[in-house]
Parts: C-alpha cells; structure tokens; sequence
C-alpha cells in the first residue's frame, strides 16, 4: 500500500458544555454527578406549554469564545429547531443554531512544537444548542435521566483543514486550553462535556477535490480520537488502492477491538426538518456587548507564551509546555514571587511537577503540593541555605505528606551548613588527619583537592554548602 | 461545500426541492410519516398527499411576490430576546417530574429497549 501518495483531509465538531450553574433555557442545575431526573422541570422535560428563557451567562461564553478564537460575533441569529425523536429528547426536537450561528468563521493557531512550523486550521462556525439527555440500556428495557438535557452545549466545527492524526491532538489540545482559559469549558472529556466527531476523507496528494467523507463518533479522549483517525485512513487508502469506492456512512469506534465500524443506515440516516424556533425571538448582540465581554477576556494562551518568553527569559519550548494546562501555567506563576531566577522554577514546573501530576493519576491541581510551598522551597535553593537534591529529596516527602517546604527540611534535617566557623572548623580537622595527603596536593597533586572536598562534605553529614567547602579549602590549603 | 456543515446542506436541499415541485409524491408522505412514526392506510395516505400539494400550491401563491430585497423574517416584533441571569432557581423534584410517568425505575423513566 503506497500510503505516501495520499493525504487526510479531516475536519472536526466538537461539542462543550459551557461552565454555567444553570441550563440553557431554565433554572435547574447543571451540577454533574446528581441522582437521577433530580435536576430535571417542565421546560427541560418538554412539557405542553412551556417557554423557554435564554440564559444570558451562555450568550457571553459564546462570545467570549469565538472572540479568542477570532471569529466574527454575528449581531442577529436565531435559533432552529432540530426535529428526531429519540427517547432522551423530550420534546422530539433540539433547539440549535442552524442557518445563523452566533459565531463565523475565525481560526485557531496550533502553537509550533520545538522544530515545527506554525499551523493555522480555520473554523466554519461556533453556535449554541442544548443537550439531550441520557439512556442506560438493559436487558429488556432502557432507563432515560434527563439531568443533562438542556445543559447548554456550543459546537466548534473546524474546517477541513488538518491532514492528520497528530494534527487533529494538536488542534483538540489547543482548542480546549483555550476553552479553559477564558473559562468556557472544564473540557473533561471523561465527564462527556467535551466530545468530537471527525470527518474524514482521502486525496491523492496534491489533488484538490475531497474524496468521499465518513463521519466518526464515539470518541472520548483525544487516544480515541487519534487512533480511530489513524485506522480511518489506512482502511480508506486501502479500499482506494484496491479500486474500490469508499462509502458515505457514519463509523463508530471501538476502542477495545481498535477498529471503526459503520452504523446501521437507519440510525443516521436523518432529516432534520430545520425550522426557526417559534418559541425564541432572534438573538440580538449588540456591539456594546461584544466590546464588554471583549474587556473581560483573560489573557490567551499564545499572549502568555509570549510573555514568558520576552518578560521571564524562558525558551519557545519551555513557554509551550507551561501554557498548554491553564492550572499548570498559574501554578507555575505562584511559585515565582521573592524569586530570581525563573527558569530553574520553569524547570522544575515542567520536571518534578508535571512528573508528580502524571504519575498520580489525579488531576494537576489535587495531585501537587501548593505552588507557594514549591516557591518557598526553590527561594531556599537560590538563598544556598538548601541543596537541589535535598529540595528534590524534600519535595518528594512534601507530596507524600501535604506539609509545607520549611516544615519537611526542618524535619527530615536537610537544611544546608553555610556557617563558616563550623565548615572552617570540619576542614582543619581533615587536613590535620591527613598530612601526607595535603604535603602531595602542595606538590602539586591537583587531583587531590576533590578528596578534601568529599571528606568534609562527608564529617558534616551532606549537609555543608559546597561553594564554601571549596573557598575555606582553597583557601587553607594555598596558605 | 464540504464537511461537517454538509449534512445540514444536504438538509436543507431536500427541502428546497420539495417547495419547488410544489408536487407531492406518496413517497414523501411516507418519509413525513416515517420520521414522526406515524402509520397512515393508503386511503389516509392519498388525502394528505392532496392536502399537502394543495398547501404547497398556496406556498407558490405567495412565491410569486418578489422578495429579492427582503430579509428573511422569522418573527415580526423588535423587541429583542428577554435573557435570564444565570441562577439556579428549580429545586430537585424528581417525585414530581416523575409522578406521570407511565413506567418508572429507580428515579428513571422506563422506556422500551432502546437497540443501538
């Protein structure tokens, strides 16, 4: 198979929850966790009669939204309903943005990996719709919880831009930090508040017209997403090669036999029936609203990269490593007060840290001990009164037992000798014990200099600061 | 056009090309029908084709206006969308959403097997 004469062209929906306390149309709570159909009322249950009102919260993140992802605020959109009947759509159809979303066009810039180049994959549109709820099956029946119907959702959809598995990680990671950053979206994808379909097609490279697209769903983390993209190409490029058609169908993916398989045509095969939902007059965003919600944005995450690269010294890659989890970039941030030296607390975000974060299995912020505590361990460094192992040593048992920097170097004894008398005493006593050793090193012996140092280290037990080992020595030994 | 936004196209072709007939198979019917699970005798089936063509026909009625310079309307009135804070103001009252539910499990609506 000559996999090298073909490219992907993929495009990506993602759906989010945006982070509201209440529902798109009404008042319940959109808490995750809760008993069954407890935050469930006659609006989101589709009862006759009922109205739905907007939740302002939901109009802002949009916006807040398609500004850090450059899009153009529309003024004027509707909503539509989308009819289907399915058991967790109460009232057998979704408002949604159809015809006029709240947001188009716009783009978001993968930032560029240590040797890469930049990429900029456009966006079609972003609008808001609600979610449906949710069904358990069993064995004879299936049991329906409302709790997530009408969550407010927004759906990124993103152009065909990314021509591969890697890129659509890349631009899924880029799009839910910034989704975070300006406070939008949790983007836990375990909870289901961040989900993705890919379209999928092949092209002989350099040809411009797109083959035939499947659609994939089912895809829950972003391993998902790069592996069932990964497989769709290979079977596409194959079924191609062997003179075949591929076919326009939705595939699911299945993560355990790592493979994607089409769905039965009746389960997508849908006619919506768009219509504008009589129950909601048009949107009106007033350009006021879009320069308020613009005056609140936080900073975005290619600002701070920027930042920490002209104002903290730090490198492209150091800087993109930080940025890329908003609570990894704050932390990083907390440590730094009363410090010097920013690239060693970098350095140590991005190695002790991260590792510590990783291999707890915990999410970053309950995994680490607090940043303040961090920066005060990394200030004793830089003021010599600890050594980097002993604050790698410290941070270790800090982790394990939630005390504070000076609390664990106090008690584990790894506060570093700097006093002068005491080291000037520890080397007289070496160099009066050896007087065959110190008459070689005058003769010369250079090599003999790092013996002194280590058998002093060794008489204060670790502890000395060794640039004043060193001076006293020199010193001692030159006279 | 391509991708994600294709199956909204394709939506709203289908659409466009049933206003423009203005003509109304059994076959449509049967799709309608279909998509709101309704099952209709083929006697039914032939009198709301009628009706259906009769209604597309006064569609085309007003098709003959020319419209070039309007903007679409979908509600007439300026005033705007009422928007809500974002409180959570509806207490938990599963008991009560539940209470006309015709088959109920443990806090759930009971349906029929939903094959996937």
């Amino acid at each position: 198979m000559n996999r090298e004469a073909y490219e992907a062209v993929i495009g990506l929906e993602v759906h989010t929850h945006l982070l509201t306390r209440s529902k798109l149309f009404c008042g319940c709570s959109t808490t995750f966790g809760a008993g069954p159909n407890e935050n469930v009322c006659p609006v989101c249950m589709g009862m006759p009669g009922v109205l739905p009102v907007l939740n302002r919260r939901v109009v802002e993140l949009a916006i807040r939204t398609g500004l850090a992802a450059h899009c153009a605020i529309a003024p004027y959109s509707i909503f539509d309903r989308k009819s289907y009947f399915y058991p967790d759509l109460p009232k057998g159809y979704q408002i949604s943005q159809y015809e006029t979303p709240i947001c188009k066009g716009g783009y978001i810039d993968l930032l560029a990996a240590e040797n890469g180049e930049p990429r900029r994959i456009g966006l079609t549109r972003i609008h808001i719709e609600e979610d449906a709820g949710k069904n358990i099956h069993g064995e004879n029946a299936s049991l329906v919880d409302f709790n997530r119907s009408g969550v407010p959702l927004i759906e990124i959809v993103s152009e065909p831009d990314l021509r591969s598995a890697e890129d659509a990680g890349a631009y899924l990671r880029q799009l839910r930090a910034i989704l975070r950053y300006v406070d939008a979206s949790d983007g836990k994808m375990e909870e289901g508040s961040f989900r993705c379909d890919c379209n999928v097609s092949i092209r002989k490279r350099g040809a411009k017209e797109y083959g035939v697209r499947t659609e994939i769903k089912n895809l829950n983390s972003f391993r998902f997403v790069e592996d069932a993209i990964e497989y769709e190409v290979g079977r596409q490029i194959a079924i191609v090669e062997s003179g075949g058609k591929v076919a326009q169908e939705t595939h699911l993916w299945d993560p355990a036999r790592k493979e994607t398989r089409p769905m039965r045509s009746k389960e997508y095969a849908n006619d919506y029936r768009y219509f504008p939902e009589p129950d909601l007059p048009p949107l009106i965003v007033p350009a006021e609203m879009v320069e308020m919600v613009r005056a609140s944005m936080p900073e975005l995450p290619a600002d701070r990269k920027a930042r920490y690269v002209r104002e903290l010294g730090l490198t492209e890659y150091e800087a993109g490593v930080l940025i890329a989890d908003r609570d990894v970039a704050d932390y990083f941030e907390a440590t730094l007060p009363g410090l010097k030296n920013r690239k060693s607390a970098a350095n140590w975000v991005m190695t002790e840290v991260l590792r510590v974060a990783r291999d707890s299995g915990k999410s970053f912020v309950e995994a680490v001990p607090p940043a303040a505590e961090v920066g005060a361990l990394l200030r004793m460094v830089e003021e010599q009164k600890i050594s980097l192992n002993a604050a790698k040593t410290a941070f270790a048992a800090m982790v394990k037992s939630g005390k504070g920097a000076q609390a664990t170097i106090a008690e584990l004894g790894l506060a570093q000798v700097s006093d002068e008398s005491a080291i000037a005493a520890a080397c007289d006593k070496i160099l009066a014990a050896e007087p065959g050793k110190v008459a070689e090193y005058r003769a010369g012996r250079d090599k003999l200099f790092g013996f002194f140092v280590g058998a002093v280290m060794k008489a204060m037990g670790g502890k000395a600061n060794p640039k004043v080992i060193n001076d006293i020595l020199r010193a001692k030994l030159s006279g | 056009m391509y991708g994600p936004d294709m199956e909204r196209a394709e939506c709203y072709h289908l659409r466009a090309t049933a206003m423009a007939q203005t003509k109304i198979t059994l076959e449509q019917v049967r799709h309608v029908a279909r998509l709101a699970r309704l099952e209709w005798s083929s006697e039914q089936e032939e009198r709301l084709r009628a009706d259906m063509d009769e209604m597309l026909a006064y569609v085309d009625k007003l098709n003959e206006l020319d419209t070039k310079d309007v903007a679409p309307t979908t509600q007439v009135g300026e005033a705007g969308m009422p928007m809500r804070d974002d409180e959570v103001t509806n207490r938990a009252a599963a008991d009560a959403m539940l209470a006309n539910a015709p088959s109920r499990e443990r806090g759930y609506f009971k349906v029929p097997k939903i094959i996937e």
